[in-house]
């Protein structure tokens, strides 16, 4: 086993408030990991400290071997992170924002056009503008752009939040199709259901604490 | 998580005690030399005294810029990224701004008396100008929030565009000026012939604003220090609350 | 670190978003270039005198420039930060100088429309005549002061676009740096407009200094935008 996500003791502040408070977590490749609890636990914070986005004040960590503390940029060109946001540009057309994301890392036209077919965005909602999507079309076209950043390790914020009974199952499959290739997957989500009988294992986030 | 085992009751330490004290007593001596002891000009009368408070100030001006930039660097390039330079680095732009503005105010007057007009689109005047506000700028953006670090990093990188910017905006105001219009006042100090006590006065006046400079800094930076520390104290009471809310 | 065709890559994927951008929600045509006209109109209002207008005409020009300036690079960032775009652009690895050119690049394609536009509306309302020679080297002035304008615009709209409430921040960061861009581009519009009877050839120096200014600031940003943007 492989250890892709290692954190010892991690605080991590919001202005002044630690949204994380010293949080141990491990996470080796080929895991879906869920992340539970109650609202402002920390999860949020959890993943954008995973994806080096958020700084750490205190503690140590390393993200696929590498450091958190010192090579934040390294370790983000590697992960994927689907926020509470959908970092979409919404005066783009659904295609324009996956074609984006995917001359950022040299995807092909084809990867595109596959990401698009896999979350059902394309034909018709190709060309409609990100802005006048509906919240669940904008989650998919989201994920469609996270396809194409072919990252090792998928952190998803409430991913299947908007999507409908449909949409839900294709992003099963999705992940299991990504673990399968060798991705890790670590996702909070309130469809505690829904996302249990997917994850392999469940780790408790509150207090800014994990367990 | 510099936690100070003891809590210091202040800023002030015996060193700085005595300089503070030599400080006092260099302005006092100034304060007689420079209003008293030292004759007037031929050409100014009297006028020619806010010298002695105008050239220091704007002497301690550049000097704190060039700590910042200085302090800036070096915390940019260290290993371990001491935040003492950072907050050096604070300090001085605080104080270089204060004493930005003293020199303004006083040039200000000087030239209503002199030139019978608080402002005269001179390429110095105007380029001291920008250095006010570019530097009220970076004290904005000191105060964006943020951890310590996001703190440190950002005006660090700031500061160092800063100095880089300055000699640029003054060459392009000089320029500016020369070729536009013909200088339409003689170089201020050009006029003004110093007498071995005017000269005494202006080195004394030197002096004594460079030592209170360097008690203001010392005990700024020292204030932040503290600041920090409450921060951080605020931070591990903080991170107990923020544990006590787990509910199991 | 990435290598240089891969910057280059996104460096070009950016512009050409911003400009998609642009092209699809048309704000720079429709509610800033009418904003620019309309402050060339009311500096009119406020000189109220033919012989001062076609006299200060090059200042009013960049002055003009400079406050639609600080529309464009607001709306540049607000569209990054809109849906958490700019947060997925810093996981994405993307290389920050390359985010920085860019998003320099679509500025400076942006506001030399403006100018061309502004330089166009002094002709038309000031009564500016220009010989050939003084067109010509009006254009390569616009190019030169865009360069510079638009790296330093990104550089510090990055800065000031980075979270919400710091807005403000912008004009008072961005206007004393620009001094040397306006003086420059003032001085050889004023040459190439022929304007208090000044001379083509006076210009050229001060197409070294906006070229000059252009350089630093372009390096400076290359190096400086990461630090400046990423928390």
């Amino acid at each position: 086993m492989e250890t892709v996500i290692e954190l010892n003791g991690v605080v991590a502040v919001l202005g002044s408030f630690p949204a994380l408070a010293g949080v141990n977590l491990t996470v080796q490749r080929g895991e879906i990991l869920l992340l539970q609890g109650p609202n402002g636990a920390g999860k949020t914070s959890l993943l954008r400290v995973c994806a080096g986005l958020m700084p750490i004040e205190r503690g140590t960590g390393t993200i696929l071997g590498i450091d958190l503390a010192t090579n934040r940029q390294d370790i983000r060109t590697r992960v994927g992170l689907l926020g509470h946001t959908n970092g979409l540009y919404l005066d783009l057309s659904v295609e324009q924002n996956i074609q984006f994301w995917a001359s950022t890392v040299g995807a092909s036209k084809d990867e595109v056009a596959n990401a698009m077919r896999t979350m059902r965005v394309d034909g018709r909602l190709a060309k409609v503008k990100a802005g006048q999507l509906s919240a669940g079309q904008r989650r998919r076209t989201a994920l469609a752009s996270l396809i194409v950043r072919r990252a090792e390790i998928w952190l998803l914020d409430e991913p299947h939040a908007g999507l409908d009974a449909a949409g839900r199952d294709e992003l099963d499959a999705l992940l299991r199709n990504a673990v399968a290739a060798g991705a890790t997957v670590v996702l909070a989500s309130h469809e505690s259901e829904r996302a249990a009988s997917l994850a392999t294992r469940t780790v408790t986030v509150d207090g800014g604490g994990a367990q | 998580m510099n936690s100070a085992v003891t809590t210091p009751r202040g800023t002030g330490t015996r060193n700085t005690r005595i300089l503070g004290v030599l400080t006092i007593i260099l302005m006092v001596l100034l304060t007689f030399c420079g209003l008293i002891f030292s004759g007037e000009d031929i050409n100014q009368g009297s006028t020619v005294r806010i010298m002695y408070v105008h050239v220091p100030s704007i002497w301690v001006a550049y000097l704190a810029f060039g700590m910042t930039a200085l302090c800036s660097a070096i915390y940019l390039s260290g290993r371990n990224r001491s935040l003492i330079w950072d907050r050096f680095s604070g300090a001085a732009g605080e104080i270089g701004v204060l004493f930005v503005a003293v020199s303004l105010v006083t040039g200000s007057l000087w030239g209503r008396l002199t030139w019978g007009t608080y402002w005269v689109w001179d390429a110095r005047l105007t380029s001291t100008a920008f250095l006010f506000i570019t530097y009220i700028g970076y004290l904005a953006v000191r105060r964006l929030g943020g951890t310590h670090r996001q703190r440190a990093r950002r005006s660090a990188v700031l500061a160092l565009i800063a100095i880089l910017e300055i000699p640029l905006v003054h060459f392009s105001v000089n320029v500016w000026r020369t070729l536009h219009q013909k200088a339409s006042v003689a170089d201020p100090n050009a006029k003004v012939a110093l007498d071995g006590l005017m000269l005494f006065s202006l080195f004394l006046g030197l002096i004594a604003f460079t030592m209170l400079f360097a008690w203001l800094v010392i005990h700024r930076q020292r204030s932040l220090a503290l600041e920090d520390a409450v921060a951080d104290r605020g931070l591990d009471a903080a991170i107990e609350a923020r544990r006590e809310e787990a509910t199991n | 670190m990435s290598t240089v065709s891969q910057r280059r890559r996104v460096a070009v994927a950016v512009a050409r978003k911003d400009l998609t951008i642009e092209w699809n929600s048309r704000i720079l045509v429709n509610q800033v270039a009418p904003f620019a006209a309309i402050v060339m109109v009311l500096f009119a209002f406020a000189l109220d005198n033919d012989g001062i207008l076609q006299r200060v005409a090059p200042g009013l020009v960049w002055l003009a420039t400079l406050f639609s300036m600080l529309v464009v690079i607001q709306r540049t960032f607000a569209v990054e930060s809109a849906d958490g775009a700019l947060d997925a652009l810093r996981v994405a690895g993307v290389d920050p100088s390359a985010i920085f050119a860019g998003k320099s690049l679509a500025l400076m394609v942006q506001l030399f429309a403006l100018e061309l536009l502004l330089v166009g509306t002094a002709v038309v309302l000031y009564g500016v005549n220009m010989t050939l020679v003084g067109f010509a080297e009006a254009l390569v002035t616009l190019l030169a002061a865009t360069v510079g304008l638009a790296c330093v615009g990104t550089l510090y709209g990055g800065l000031a676009g980075g979270a919400r409430g710091r807005e403000t921040l912008l004009p008072l960061l961005l206007l004393p740096v620009v001094a040397p861009v306006l003086i420059g581009a003032t001085r050889a519009t004023e040459a190439a407009f022929g304007s208090g009877g000044t001379k083509v050839s006076e210009g050229w120096p001060w197409i070294v200094l906006l070229l000059v200014f252009a350089v630093i600031f372009a390096a400076v940003g290359s190096v400086a935008f990461g630090p400046l943007v990423d928390e």
